[in-house]
């Protein structure tokens, strides 16, 4: 952490968006986390994204329960919702309020111990929902907060900082994520920018639970040689299927791009995203085919980044449960409250 | 691009932007921490040694430091740096007992011709080493045109006397009244040196009709202001015309309002923009209510029975020829005639040299300006060196400052023996700030505030003396404000390649985008692809060595605000902050010698 308060000077060349905004003014307050942390680069992320798509700070909730992960939405969008909960809560906090008011953008910002510890079962429910929402893990492997020990997505056979191994198995996320139904999923590296920042865009875009897990070296306690989220570690297995770029309105897609590598997908917002393939026989409408791809990849101990699966089709929770359109802050006391009339009616209706 | 080689002095010497601008090269962020500390003999210190009269110069230079200012770049005002100078001088100690002692005499003699601000500054150097040095000059007292020319409402005598008074102290012998008209004579006198620091001392006429008619209310600028200098002159019409829009033209108008000048004006050629007197000094003269009229082309002097009764004008207009060169051509406006009762011709300054005969080994090219090295600034007469207005046509007191130390650096190597266009390298200091994890030893938290204006005495006291000076100077705590706005561009960020995990922590907090990894390229290719747009090609960019990934690490100099916070967030000290003190070679400091410096 630092002392000052980051200077109020910006760029004087610094590009605004369609509102006016640089990304200066998606910033937060300055970072408490360790110096070199992967979190910030995170962060950077969310304020590039939400800059580029001009995304109004007053249209976001971000939502977070308790880590190193979740103090991040301190750090970004400082205009914004904001929702500190308890451990592992952050889904059925996000949830609620996604039912209530249906309009706003969701961020959930995740670790791996709030969300494939103690909040496992909060996060596959939400997932298995359809909540319509942009659920990004900050996973490095290790609980930072108490000094290193393993997090369940720590790699079995990795070694801790003090040199002990992982004896037990790790959870995927991602795999757990497609299994469960999530319409969005992703995997991605702190320090791959090019590659988090459209990822994060287009999961904004989708409408229904998007998953993005990211890889975020934790600098304290497992970037060390042994580890398998280190910087070193990550950089060297990083398997990138595909590449991305969000489109926003109806501009045509640049050409440069040799015939049959770029497949474009709708989204429900009107923006499109343009994948670039890398790995030419990787279908990301395929929920089945990637969960073989990750499985098969995993055995060989790479780590497959990119846009894995996405359904442009998908619904949401709300289109699930029927819901009112309006949010429920908006409406009339009398249509919450129908009255006894409407009561007795509905009842008659169930006997 | 090749890795920055950071170890070449002028590499971080340019990014210290103000620094880099003054001819003397005066450390400026170093004193201005100083004096943000209360350290005003420290600072002074530090300005006296680099440009010799820091009180004289905190009122009157030039700045080129401040345009070149990186607070310029970042918001709409640079630093005051000079006005911060000032500061030193007003709230200093005694410094006496700091100055150099009169030391023994090496049997060496130098003469210095004129007693201005260049032959002052080659004295200083010299005579702590043991030259006899003697300063002739027309006028009684030293000071050359910083006492004849520049209005005491700006700079008063005491500053002069004590700033001059140091340097001739150090047992300088200084023959006042004493003009020199002949060289010849001078090398007869077989002085082992001869410096000329005669200055530009003659005013450029305007020979136009009625300049010999109206002689008697025809003023030349420079000479004028020399009179009232030295009370020769206490007077002059109610209705005065001021020809010429230099920074002399703006002390003449001044000046004349305080002698009885109720309606004076200033009449310049070309536009109000392209004036060569300096903004600030604009300014002053329009504040106390003396308009600038542009545009305008003197034509005739008008005058009845002798008696100069105004000046008539043609208007005129810029185009740009077909080569793309600016031209005045008549606009078409009738002529207009301004009534008045005295002319102030400042319109240029020549310099002359009527003293030095043809015989003297010393050649003069077609614009009868001598022959002189630009950098050792000897003649073709090796004995005789030229420095300030003398040498190269009138420019500023610190461009005579920064000569003076060059030319008193060549006359000590030629009297030691030595080869005097070999010039030793500059002595460079760069130490790390880093007092703890996030702990610096400069004050890194940038202040927001805008820059302090100087306090003014009020119009109607200030125009009613001629010797009282208009600017208060700052007090402690708008000094203090001032000070805290610089932005220690001499502590650098250094960047050590292998010691860089490429973890983005930098690039994250950077509050200015400075800093960008990417695959190497060429330099224009490469300013195409930072984080944020290179506005300014001629600020440099800092470039690693290869990375693990392969890519480089760009940094452009340009807007950075040397807070620390890419060396704060740097997880393992490949980014460091580092201090660089660069001290200009002068005469006796042939070999680097580990000096004090203030932390």
């Amino acid at each position: 952490m630092t002392y000052i308060a980051k200077p109020k000077f910006h760029h004087p060349g610094l590009k605004k968006n369609e509102l006016g905004y640089t990304h200066r003014d998606y910033e937060g307050k300055i970072s408490t986390l360790c110096a070199g942390c992967g979190h910030d680069s995170i962060t950077a992320s969310i304020i590039e994204a939400c800059y580029e798509l001009s995304i109004e700070p007053h249209r976001v909730a971000k939502i977070s329960g308790i880590g190193c992960s979740s103090k991040t939405p301190d750090y970004f969008l400082g205009n914004s919702h904001g929702f500190n909960s308890v451990h592992g809560r952050m889904p059925s906090v996000l949830t609620g309020a996604n039912l209530a008011n249906r309009e706003l953008i969701y961020l959930g910002v995740s670790g791996d111990g709030d969300s494939a510890s103690i909040g496992f079962g909060q996060f596959a429910h939400s997932i298995r929902r359809g909540v319509n929402m942009t659920y990004i893990v900050e996973n490095n492997g290790v609980y930072g907060l108490t000094k290193g020990q393993f997090s369940a997505t720590a790699d079995r056979g990795s070694k801790s900082k003090k040199g002990v191994t992982n004896t037990d198995n790790a959870i995927d996320l991602v795999a757990i994520a497609l299994q469960l139904g999530a319409t969005f999923v992703a995997r991605s590296f702190s320090g791959d920018k090019t590659q988090l920042v459209p990822l994060i865009a287009a999961a904004i875009g989708h409408k229904g639970a998007s998953f993005i897990d990211v890889i975020s070296p934790c600098i304290a306690f497992n970037n060390h040689a042994g580890s398998t989220k280190s910087f070193d570690y990550v950089r060297e297995h990083n398997d990138a299927v595909n590449r991305l770029d969000v489109l926003v309105g109806r501009d045509p897609i640049a050409v440069d791009y040799a015939p049959g590598t770029v497949q474009v997908v709708e989204q429900h917002d009107g923006s499109r995203i343009a994948l670039r393939k890398i790995d030419a026989d990787y279908d990301p409408h395929d929920r089945l085919g990637a969960q073989t791809f990750l499985a098969k990849h995993a055995a060989k101990g790479q780590i497959v980044t990119g846009l894995l699966y996405v359904d442009p089709d998908a619904e949401d929770l709300h289109s699930h449960l029927n819901t009112v359109q309006t949010p429920l802050n908006t409406l009339e006391a009398d249509t919450l409250c129908p009255g006894s009339a409407a009561l007795d009616k509905f009842n008659a209706s169930l006997r | 691009m090749k890795p920055t080689n950071i170890a070449a002095p002028d590499y971080f010497h340019k990014v210290v932007d103000c620094q880099w601008a003054c001819p003397a090269h005066t450390p400026v962020p170093e004193y201005i921490r100083l004096i943000a500390q209360g350290r005003y003999s420290d600072a002074y210190m530090i300005n006296w040694k680099s440009n010799v009269f820091p009180g004289i110069l905190g009122r009157t230079c030039d700045r080129p430091c401040e345009p070149a200012c990186r607070r310029g770049r970042v918001e709409e005002t640079p630093v005051a740096i000079c006005r911060l100078k000032r500061v030193a001088a007003d709230f200093k100690d005694d410094i006496t007992q700091r100055l150099p002692r009169p030391s023994a005499k090496n049997g060496k003699r130098v003469a210095f011709v004129g007693g201005g601000p260049a032959s002052l500054t080659v004295a200083r150097d010299l005579a702590p080493l043991g030259y006899h040095c003697t300063v002739f000059d027309g006028d009684p007292e030293a000071g050359g045109m910083m006492r004849s020319q520049i209005p005491k409402f700006r700079l008063p005598n005491s500053v002069i006397d004590e700033e001059t008074g140091y340097i001739l102290n150090l047992g300088v012998d200084f023959k006042g009244g004493h003009r020199i008209d002949s060289m010849k004579a001078l090398l007869a006198e077989k002085y082992d040196a001869i410096f000329v620091g005669s200055g530009a001392p003659r005013g450029r006429e305007l020979d136009i009709p009625g300049r010999k008619e109206a002689a008697a209310n025809i003023h030349i600028g420079i000479e004028w202001l020399a009179n009232v200098s030295f009370g020769h002159t206490d007077k002059i019409g109610k209705r005065v015309i001021v020809l010429g829009g230099g920074n002399t033209a703006m002390d003449c108008c001044r000046t004349a309002r305080r002698l009885g000048g109720e309606k004076v004006t200033v009449v310049v050629r070309s536009g109000f923009e392209e004036m060569k007197a300096s903004p600030w000094e604009k300014e002053d003269a329009i504040h106390e209510d003396i308009p600038i009229l542009n545009y305008m082309v003197p034509i005739e002097f008008k005058h009845v029975a002798g008696k100069l009764i105004g000046v008539t004008f043609q208007h005129v207009k810029a185009e740009l020829d077909a080569k793309g060169r600016r031209n005045l051509v008549p606009s078409g406006d009738p002529d207009q005639t301004i009534p008045c009762d005295d002319v102030l011709v400042a319109v240029g300054q020549e310099n002359a040299f009527p003293w030095i005969e043809q015989d003297c080994g010393i050649e003069f090219d077609k614009w009868h300006m001598p022959k002189v090295d630009p950098k050792t600034f000897v003649s073709t007469n090796p004995k005789v060196f030229f420095g300030g207005d003398a040498a190269f046509g009138p420019k500023n007191i610190i461009w005579a400052v920064a000569q003076g130390h060059d030319a008193a650096l060549s006359i000590h190597k030629m009297l030691s023996g030595e080869d005097i266009t070999e010039r030793p390298l500059p002595e460079v200091h760069v130490s790390s700030q880093k007092m703890g994890i996030h702990e610096w030893s400069y004050d890194n938290d940038i202040s927001n505030d805008k820059r302090f204006k100087v306090p003014h005495r009020d119009k109607v006291i200030a125009l009613k003396d001629i010797r009282t000076e208009v600017e208060l100077g700052y007090d402690v705590k708008l000094a203090l404000g001032e000070a805290h706005r610089c932005l220690n561009c001499d502590v650098q960020t250094v960047f050590s390649t292998s010691l860089c995990i490429e973890c983005d922590a930098c690039v994250d907090i950077c509050p200015m985008d400075c800093i960008t990894f990417t695959e190497n390229g060429e330099e224009a290719d490469l300013r195409q692809r930072l984080k944020a747009p290179s506005l300014h090609p001629d600020q440099d960019l800092y470039v690693s060595s290869d990375l693990k990934t392969g890519r480089v690490m760009v940094k452009d100099e340009d807007v950075c605000l040397h807070c620390g916070l890419c060396a704060e967030r740097c997880p393992t000290g490949a980014w460091d902050m580092q201090k660089y003190l660069i001290e200009m070679t002068q005469a006796g400091s042939t070999c680097p010698t580990k000096s004090r410096s203030a932390a």
